[in-house]
């Protein structure tokens, strides 16, 4: 991992608005070339909607309230929807959690796949076909002959999962998002279908954000982990860092939540939400989201945005209560 | 099995969802749900605005024999009088000098009466079979399917037509023939309803206390269909007044009474040089039918959570 | 694709035996729903010839085997429908499986050009409320629409009568072409739609309110799915993923209840076509009630059923072509 490199993808105080509040309030991160980077945190963290809005594919009562999202020198949230149909598919790739919906189901996988090289790359039907079958020979899906001409309903979760990949990196894109890729999925195929990915990433030098609740996928494929709470980010190290040294309490509650971190890392799927409340209980205007279930909580929590320090080069954490204790 | 997979046939139903999903909790106060249903639907002016047009009607209905002591039939004023040439006659008169309004009132009595009873049997009807055959499967829900599709097959009018002619145009002929024809539609709703409701909680422990199998139909299964029931009731009245209308325009309507069919029918005549005789009582059915429509839509909405 | 071709015909051959049990149950309820007419085929030929002694009617009965045994009789009956005979109307000195086949073709085309009409714009007009789903576009076309759906098919015909062919005198009143007029070419073909127009158009509109509204709801519910947003997400325009994404599926349920409602068009056909005078079934159905002439309005109902099973085994087929997560096996 070199330091200095470009970034593809920086994000600056992204807020989304719904009709009555933000549930992502000044969200900044960056990715850059070739990097995993994963967003960690429970449903409700904003961190789905978040990919969602980089691909300004919002649900319609959402929009994009703030901040700015430059991917190759354009912003993404101020780009119009017919140059931003031309990113989408092309620049910047997406999968998404449910195989089993997300493929059409009246639709052959060659199909599926041919529109994209079709409407990016102007390929004829016959030339995007034959381009279809290498592409899930790629995603490692036997017979690719065979399988272009199948319904989605003919495969299983976990091809269909391979053909949402396939379907994602047809162009090359420069930035793969992956919203919980594998949380659909059976264990024993978990694994693979994030080998793929982190295979592709390095063959095609694609970034990678990948979305995911499960600390044992972080430690294993991501470069980098933004850890959200509540719609704002709460730390930000490399995954070494973060599991050696959590600072943010909601951190450490995750990790000590999650029994097999003190077994070494796993991919064994496991919902994180065993910190004492909910993060229902964030629905303050301003102060720390975490702060009515924090140990730590001090009334000063509660007055204000706390801010993002960084205590050690690389880690960055939103608690100047631990800071301050130089934990 | 693909069959299975066809939604319901009839055209006057709004495609229902099946209602797997409402009132699963028993214990929730029955009264209080109908109570909130009502308020809902009084929030929804296209269905407020149904009930008005029906209510108005039904005042018709019931103020004719006052009003028009005479009858529909009764000759005395000039014929062809236009609506709106004298205040005597606010609709008009026909060929025979016969009061078209006191047509439309009268017409009003048996629409309804046709239209409410029908529904009645032929719901009763469909409840019954709809119900045995869902509740308890097997042979008997063959067997019933087997009926309920074949009284699907023909094209309904063309059998109701059949059914009237050979059983003399009468009232209660034409009130048990629209009852034939209707019934099947809601068997197969009430059977759809009743096969999911089955295997609910309640009613296995309904079943495990000992219930007889027509406690647990009518006691514990039939009001958590009721709200289905209800919604097609409703359009069904509509279906059977636009066919008693039809019947009756093509000389199929008990020939002792004025209907709004017939006197369109008859009308048709003069269609050249006085057109308002058809299009008034025309004005009448597509006015009750759209109110009950639109009830039915808005008692949907109140009863049925999972629509918009 | 391909490999499905095998198991539709299977489909095929097990839905002809499927159906027919329900064909005997219908030509057994058909036969005794003649016997249960007043009066027979006896009393209908006397009272056509205006007197008749019992010596002739005994005669009479005993030709058309009246006579019989009623379970022999009923023998007879499906005996002579397996040979295509469905009796002789006296009414019309006719047999009348000529009299029904006459007219078949008339019913089929009104049918058929009512369900292309209404398909076509309520399908154009669903699609459009869907995308404009709750806002006033939307509820100003549900409006129409609902009226639509509770207009009286043979009413809206005489008003339509009123207005473009008394008023306007654009189009002809009835009847499916000028009397004694030879039609070729193109503009026979033009006169020939001129005489279509207004009585396809009366069948048509209750059923562009069903398809508007049905496509409505199904195009909402498809717009909602995941596979849209993958489609969005490959960068697709909004109108192609409506055209290639939403509608490929929205519009599985609206062909089911297309073929449907063949069943209910027919029975509307009947009575729009007595009230332009279209010479299609349900005009002979009509004509056939006026005249009591029982045998024919029977071999109508049998005829209309029949055609009704057609259709949706062709849909159930249609169906397997289209979709293709229905089960064949």
């Amino acid at each position: 991992m070199k330091p200095a490199v470009e970034k593809i993808l920086d994000v600056r105080d992204l807020s989304i608005g719904l009709k009555s509040f933000r549930p992502v309030q000044n969200l900044s991160f960056s990715v850059r070339r070739g990097e995993t980077l994963a967003l960690v945190g429970e449903s409700g963290s904003g961190k789905s909607l978040t990919a969602l809005a980089l691909m300004r594919l919002l649900p319609e009562v959402a929009r994009i309230a703030g901040g700015s999202a430059t991917f190759m020198d354009r912003d993404l949230a101020s780009l119009s929807e017919a140059e931003m149909r031309k990113v989408r598919g092309s620049d910047i790739g997406m999968i998404f959690q449910e195989p089993m919906t997300s493929l059409n189901p009246v639709l052959t996988v060659g199909r599926q796949i041919s529109e994209v090289l079709r409407i990016h790359e102007g390929l004829d039907r016959r030339l995007a076909m034959a381009r279809s079958v290498e592409l899930l020979d790629l995603v490692r899906i036997p017979e690719p002959q065979r399988r272009v001409h199948e319904y989605p309903h003919q495969l299983s979760g976990g091809m269909r999962q391979r053909v949402m990949i396939a379907m994602a990196v047809a162009c090359s894109p420069k930035l793969l998002i992956a919203d919980e890729p594998t949380t659909a999925l059976d264990v024993t195929i978990q694994a693979q279908v994030l080998e793929l990915i982190d295979n592709l990433c390095r063959d095609l030098s694609m970034a990678v954000i990948l979305i995911t609740h499960d600390l044992g996928v972080v430690g294993q494929w991501a470069d980098r982990v933004v850890v959200m709470y509540a719609g704002r980010k709460v730390e930000e190290a490399d995954p070494e860092t973060l599991f050696s040294r959590p600072l943010h309490p909601y951190t450490r509650g995750l990790l000590g939540a999650s029994p097999r971190m003190a077994a070494g890392i796993s991919y064994r799927d496991q919902a994180l939400v065993e910190i004492p409340g909910s993060i229902a209980s964030a629905t303050m205007a301003t102060g720390c989201r975490f702060a009515p279930r924090c140990d730590l909580a001090e009334p000063s929590c509660l007055a204000a945005d706390p801010d993002l320090l960084e205590p050690a080069a690389g880690h960055r954490v939103a608690c100047p209560i631990v800071v301050r204790r130089g934990a | 099995m693909i069959d299975e997979a066809r939604p319901d046939a009839s055209p006057a139903i709004a495609p229902t969802p099946p209602a797997g999903a409402q009132a699963a909790d028993p214990a929730a106060d029955p009264r209080s749900g109908r109570q909130s249903a009502w308020r809902i639907f009084l929030r929804n002016p296209a269905g407020v605005a149904g009930l008005l047009i029906l209510l108005i009607m039904a005042g018709l209905a019931l103020a004719a024999p006052y009003v028009y002591a005479e009858g529909p039939l009764a000759m005395g004023a000039m014929p062809f009088i236009w609506p709106g040439e004298g205040l005597a006659y606010p609709l008009g008169t026909d060929a025979l000098g016969r009061d078209v309004a006191a047509g439309v009132a009268w017409g009003a009595r048996v629409t309804m009466l046709v239209g409410l009873s029908a529904t009645f049997f032929g719901v009763s009807a469909g409840v019954i079979i709809g119900a045995v055959a869902g509740y308890f499967g097997g042979r008997a829900d063959m067997m019933l399917s087997k009926l309920i599709e074949f009284f699907q097959t023909p094209p309904s009018f063309v059998l109701l037509m059949v059914v009237v002619a050979i059983a003399q145009p009468s009232v209660s002929s034409i009130i048990l023939a629209i009852a034939l024809v209707t019934w099947p539609t809601v068997a197969r709703l009430v059977r759809a309803e009743f096969r999911s409701l089955r295997e609910k909680d309640f009613v296995l422990a309904a079943r495990s206390l000992g219930f007889g199998h027509a406690r647990i139909i009518f006691g514990e299964i039939l009001p958590n269909a009721l709200p289905a029931i209800i919604v097609t009731a409703s359009l069904l009245v509509a279906q059977s007044i636009l066919m008693e209308s039809a019947l009756s325009f093509m000389s199929l309507g008990d020939p002792n009474l004025v209907t709004w069919g017939s006197m369109i029918g008859s009308g048709r005549e003069h269609l050249f040089t006085a057109w308002f005789l058809s299009a008034v009582p025309g004005v009448a059915i597509v006015l009750t039918v759209l109110s009950l429509n639109l009830i039915g839509d808005g008692l949907n909405d109140a009863l049925n959570p999972r629509s918009e | 694709m391909q490999g499905r071709l095998p198991d539709i015909a299977r489909l095929i051959v097990r839905s002809a035996f499927h159906a027919v049990p329900t064909i005997l149950v219908i030509l057994v309820a058909n036969f005794f729903l003649l016997r249960l007419a007043p009066g027979d085929a006896a009393d209908v030929i006397a009272a056509e010839s205006g007197f008749a002694t019992d010596e002739m009617m005994e005669g009479l009965r005993s030709r058309f085997g009246l006579d019989l045994p009623i379970l022999e009789q009923l023998q007879n009956y499906l005996g002579h429908i397996l040979r295509f005979d469905l009796g002789y109307s006296a009414r019309f000195n006719t047999p009348v499986i000529d009299l029904i086949l006459q007219r078949v073709p008339g019913t089929l085309i009104l049918m058929l050009s009512a369900m292309a009409i209404s398909l076509m714009i309520g399908i154009a007009v669903g699609t459009f409320q869907a995308t404009f789903a709750g806002r006033w576009p939307d509820r100003v076309i549900a409006v129409v629409t609902q009226l639509f759906y509770s207009l009286p098919g043979f009413w809206i015909g005489l008003m339509l009568i009123v207005f473009f062919a008394v008023r306007l005198r654009w189009l002809p009143t009835g009847g499916s072409g000028p009397i004694g007029v030879e039609l070729s070419g193109l503009s026979g073909l033009l006169i020939r739609l001129k005489y279509m127009v207004l009585p396809a158009t009366s069948l048509a509109l209750f059923y562009v309110a069903v398809y508007a509204r049905l496509t409505r709801a199904s195009v909402i519910e498809a717009k909602a799915q995941d596979y849209v947003r993958t489609a969005r997400a490959k960068g697709l325009s909004q109108f192609k993923v409506m055209t290639g994404h939403v509608l490929r599926n929205a519009l599985l349920p609206v062909t089911t209840l297309a073929g449907i409602h063949l069943g209910g068009l027919l029975g509307g056909a009947v009575v729009i076509e007595t009230v332009y005078a279209w010479p299609g079934l349900g005009r002979l159905a009509y004509e056939a009630v006026m005249a009591r002439d029982f045998s024919v309005l029977l071999g109508v109902l049998l005829l209309s059923s029949i055609v009704v099973i057609a259709v949706n085994l062709l849909v159930d087929v249609i169906q397997a072509f289209i979709d293709p997560r229905i089960e064949l096996k």
